[in-house]
């Protein structure tokens, strides 16, 4: 699959961005946090980065993402906005949720990102209704929703799947498997492969390695082409690997719930590390990485200074947000 | 006898060791039970003392599970479940509800289901709108299902110990803030009643009854109130299942004047039931109309700068129960700064740093 970065270098480097927008963003909140002025709970995403990008290029702006609380990644690579994230991060009124939500609870309309909330597995049936209403309604639209394995335990995620295979809705179940809940590992909580559950339910089924950028978004493309024609929803499942904690900026590996080398290893499958090889090897020059960092600490500082100088959010608006 | 001082969530932790090690029916589960940071403390050490069959991290699958342990508890275990957040314990209201409340009753006495799920309430450092919820009225509802809102680490381990040594099922309702607490607890295991109210500081002129946490700012509130001569009577309700009102009624028959506080929502709470149980038991010895304490009527934001008014806390209440009795001579600026909460007021102590 990394012999595309051959085939279609532009792809190849957008990808390559993409990520690294979020790997250095992530890291800037990692290194910001322990100032303890973003007061709200952060789940990052880093070496996860190729699912968000490679799923989401396979989507067009007006199909619809929805998330759980790990959502940096899959708000910023279906486009939505960096400033209000991190607004909302910082508690500020310009936030994405105006202050309300804090990272777990992101939203950008305008991007399709239609909301990331982190009660485990709430949005899989609430993406498989917006799909159902875009069906209804003849839109050509695809719904994608991110998940981790421990999602995939939840009775309503089954619920969800049964509802899409009937109806056939055009909807990706994204599983981006990272073997552990919290410090929990899969082969604690799960007797039997979820992709192999997902099939038997009546899914078609894509697996594989969720840090190879390319071959996440040659699968996510033929899915969600296969979606938009109606021939209903799909699961997808990669396998990735979570480098930090489970909550909060720190490396966690002296907790010893994951075995020795193992984050070593995983770390050793970057998927960034992988996706620069592959350009380099392609004979992208040494110049184009250089600016593409310089683009993004200039961008990422921006909406860092632009986050922590907006307002405080209004008490009294609070009341009427409640109903409509 | 020297004081034995230990914080809440050692009291739980060591309240369950001591009932698990005289009872091999009782199973620990939850999501993160067993791992290194076991529940804020609250189930370090047990996977190591009780080994994997009976310590067992749990599928985030909280209605199925719930479900299984049900049906473990027809089957002669004792399942004690843990929710890391009591938002997370909605999702199995249909199993709590529909089964474990009704089984012993639908079938007129013939099966019991000695279950015990600990919920614990999040607040601050963001924890939002879906990782913070009080919701014990919800769970008081319903009869059948005994709601424990233990305050002091004392209460929290005796009554975890009765619990697990009940017969029916029992929810026991921790904050947070309380975990931290330090407390007089007595090393052995003993058991205290699941029912009753205690008055935890005498007082004349006005009874508030409160509940969880919210003793802690209740006392503050208190005892600051007393250095302006207005004697508060603080009461811990304990229970938010079965509710002791009859405690109440009787401080109010020596006060006069009732408030109540809560750390949920008023609509259809805890609160708003207690005072409704004095007014008709008691309407002729209430000189004032009760006041409520709770949370204004919209979910918990996440902006440290939206939580500074949301929480009443023991200035604001000492504030509104100054203006409530009308007492005059009160520098009502001065009280309100002798109480004002230390910043940051989003932890639980200063030197917490997040994410919970």
């Amino acid at each position: 699959m990394r012999s595309e970065a051959r085939t279609d270098l532009p792809a190849s480097r957008r990808r390559y961005r993409e990520m690294l927008r979020i790997r250095r963003l992530e890291e800037a909140i990692a290194r910001r946090y322990t100032e303890w002025e973003m007061r709200c709970p952060v789940h990052l995403c880093i070496g996860q980065e190729a699912i968000a990008v490679g799923v989401c290029e396979a989507l067009r702006r007006d199909d619809q993402v929805f998330s759980g609380h790990r959502a940096h990644g899959h708000y910023l690579a279906k486009g939505g906005a960096m400033t209000p994230m991190l607004a909302e991060m910082y508690g500020r009124a310009t936030g994405c949720c105006g202050g309300i939500g804090g990272s777990m609870h992101l939203i950008d309309r305008a991007a399709g990102f239609m909301g990331a909330v982190p009660i485990v597995a709430a949005t899989i049936p609430i993406a498989v209704g917006a799909a159902w209403a875009a069906a209804l309604k003849g839109d050509e639209r695809v719904v994608a929703v991110f998940f981790g394995d421990g999602a995939f335990e939840e009775g309503v995620v089954h619920e969800s799947i049964a509802f899409a295979v009937l109806h056939r809705l055009p909807v990706l179940f994204v599983c981006e498997n990272n073997h552990y809940a919290c410090q929990t590992p899969l082969g604690t909580r799960r007797g039997s492969a979820m992709h192999a559950v997902a099939a038997a339910q009546g899914c078609q089924v894509v697996t594989g390695d969720g840090n190879d950028v390319d071959f996440v978004a040659a699968a996510a493309a033929r899915a969600a082409a296969s979606a938009r024609v109606g021939e209903g929803p799909w699961f997808l499942e990669f396998e990735t690997y979570r480098w930090l904690e489970h909550c909060g900026p720190n490396d966690d590996d002296g907790l010893g719930y994951r075995p020795a080398g193992e984050l070593a290893a995983w770390q050793a499958r970057c998927p960034l590390a992988a996706q620069a090889r592959a350009l380099r090897a392609a004979g992208v020059a040494e110049d184009w990485f250089a600016a593409v960092e310089a683009e993004l600490t200039a961008e990422i500082e921006a909406a860092f200074a632009a986050a922590r100088a907006a307002p405080l959010p209004d008490y009294a608006r609070m009341e009427g947000l409640v109903h409509g | 006898m020297a004081e034995r001082l230990i914080t809440q969530a050692e009291a739980i932790r060591e309240a369950t060791e001591q009932c698990m090690a005289e009872d091999p029916s009782i199973l620990l589960i939850g999501e993160g039970v067993p791992d290194p940071k076991g529940i804020f403390g609250t189930t370090g050490g047990l996977l190591q003392r009780f080994g994997p069959r009976r310590v067992f991290d749990m599928p985030i699958a909280e209605n199925g599970l719930t479900g299984i342990c049900i049906g473990a508890a027809l089957g002669g275990m004792r399942p004690l479940m843990v929710h890391q957040r009591m938002d997370f314990a909605l999702l199995c209201v249909d199993q709590l509800v529909n089964n474990a409340a009704k089984w012993r009753f639908m079938f007129a006495g013939a099966a019991e289901v000695p279950l015990v799920v600990r919920m614990i309430v999040g607040r601050g450092w963001g924890q939002g709108p879906q990782h913070g919820q009080s919701l014990q009225s919800l769970f008081a509802h319903f009869p059948g299902l005994t709601v424990a809102m233990p305050a002091s680490a004392r209460d929290a381990k005796g009554m975890l110990v009765a619990a697990l040594r009940q017969r029916d099922p029992v929810i026991l309702v921790e904050h947070r803030w309380l975990h931290g607490l330090v407390d007089d607890v007595p090393a052995e295991a003993y058991a205290l009643p699941l029912a009753g109210a205690v008055v935890r500081r005498p007082g004349r002129h006005l009874t508030l009854a409160a509940a969880s946490y919210m003793v802690v700012e209740a006392l503050l509130a208190a005892e600051a109130l007393a250095e302006w001569g207005i004697e508060v009577e603080v009461i811990d309700l304990r229970m938010a299942r079965p509710l002791d009102a009859e405690t109440v009624v009787a401080s109010v028959r020596r006060t006069g004047a009732l408030a109540v506080a809560d750390t949920a929502w008023l609509h259809c709470g805890l609160a708003g039931e207690l005072v409704a149980r004095v007014c008709e038991a008691a309407w002729d010895a209430l000189r004032h109309a009760p006041l409520r304490f709770g949370l204004p009527d919209f979910p918990s934001p996440t902006a440290p700068s939206l939580c500074r008014e949301y929480y009443p806390d023991a200035e604001s209440m000492a504030l509104a129960i100054c203006r409530h009795l009308r007492v005059e001579g009160v520098d009502l600026a001065a009280l309100s700064q002798g109480l004002r909460r230390a910043e940051p007021r989003d932890v639980p102590q200063k030197d917490f740093t997040g994410p919970f």
